[in-house]
């Protein structure tokens, strides 16, 4: 008989980047965890931090350039999966936002909840978000311009201490 | 399909225990499988909730997520992750009588 392996009680989320595809799957991994009863914290470091910043948590975007697994019907456009969106397509301006707007639709209809309605129901749901000591720094930014949301900054050390126990998931 | 003694009657259960049926649901079989799910008593609060969630069902074919009924003013996240601790969105459609949730969100 093989011994069960034993089930996942906590995990500890890492966003280090700030396009819209960076933070959603976090987001949506750390509510699966408090849907399924695990403890479930969020540490938002460097550009991550475009997620609890209040005046730029509104506008994270879609990246369409430098992304080799972009294609025509990804994000939505309704071509074939086989045809690549060219990354210097990407680049001219208004496309990023364009790409942004489908998603955000897109999202809309599948009742995923925008970023910041997103921050608060994982918070109402008992998740905790954590912002990087160092970044904010780095950022010159106080715990002011964050939402409220966050309920620490935090040193990587403190964070590692709260971790205590948990499964570590760097996205 | 498994059978399962719940509340003195003998139900077809799926293999995690979720009722395979709604229909034959009712309150007994709602707080017998509360009981097990660690929820006693199952309060009138508890119950509104349950309700809304089978509307939603037999409307739509599956149970409203945790989202809608934040959104429709039924019941705050907060308050439903403290009536159904440990797993609301799962727990709440077991107790409902409803399949096991599908969705992410």
């Amino acid at each position: 008989m093989s011994e069960q392996p034993e089930p996942i009680k906590k995990v500890s989320l890492i966003v280090s980047k700030g396009s819209l595809v960076d933070v959603y799957p976090a987001l949506v991994m750390g509510n699966g965890a408090r849907m399924e009863g695990m403890e479930a914290s969020i540490f938002f470091t460097f550009f991550g931090l475009g997620a609890l910043i209040k005046k730029t948590q509104n506008s994270l975007k879609v990246a369409t350039v430098g992304n080799p697994a972009m294609n025509m019907a990804m994000p939505m456009l309704k071509m074939p999966i086989t045809m690549p969106f060219p990354t210097l397509l990407g680049a001219i301006p208004g496309v990023s936002n364009f790409a942004t707007w489908m998603m955000k639709n897109e999202m809309e209809n599948l009742d995923i909840p925008t970023i910041p309605e997103f921050l608060e129901m994982f918070t109402d749901a008992g998740g905790e978000v954590f912002a990087c000591k160092l970044a904010m720094d780095m950022f010159k930014l106080n715990k002011d311009d964050l939402c409220d949301e966050v309920s620490s900054v935090l040193t990587v050390g403190e964070f590692y201490e709260r971790s205590a126990g948990a499964s570590i998931i760097f996205t | 399909m498994p059978t399962k003694e719940i509340a003195g009657v003998s139900v077809e259960v799926d293999g995690e225990g979720f009722l395979t049926d709604h229909k034959i649901w009712n309150l007994d079989l709602a707080a017998a499988i509360a009981k097990e799910e660690g929820i006693d008593p199952l309060t009138d609060r508890h119950v509104e909730v349950l309700n809304f969630m089978r509307k939603e069902f037999e409307e739509n074919g599956t149970a409203p997520s945790i989202r809608k009924m934040n959104k429709l003013n039924i019941v705050p996240t907060k308050e439903l992750y403290a009536l159904f601790p440990g797993g609301p969105a799962k727990k709440a459609a077991k107790i409902a009588g409803l399949g096991k949730p599908q969705g992410c969100i």
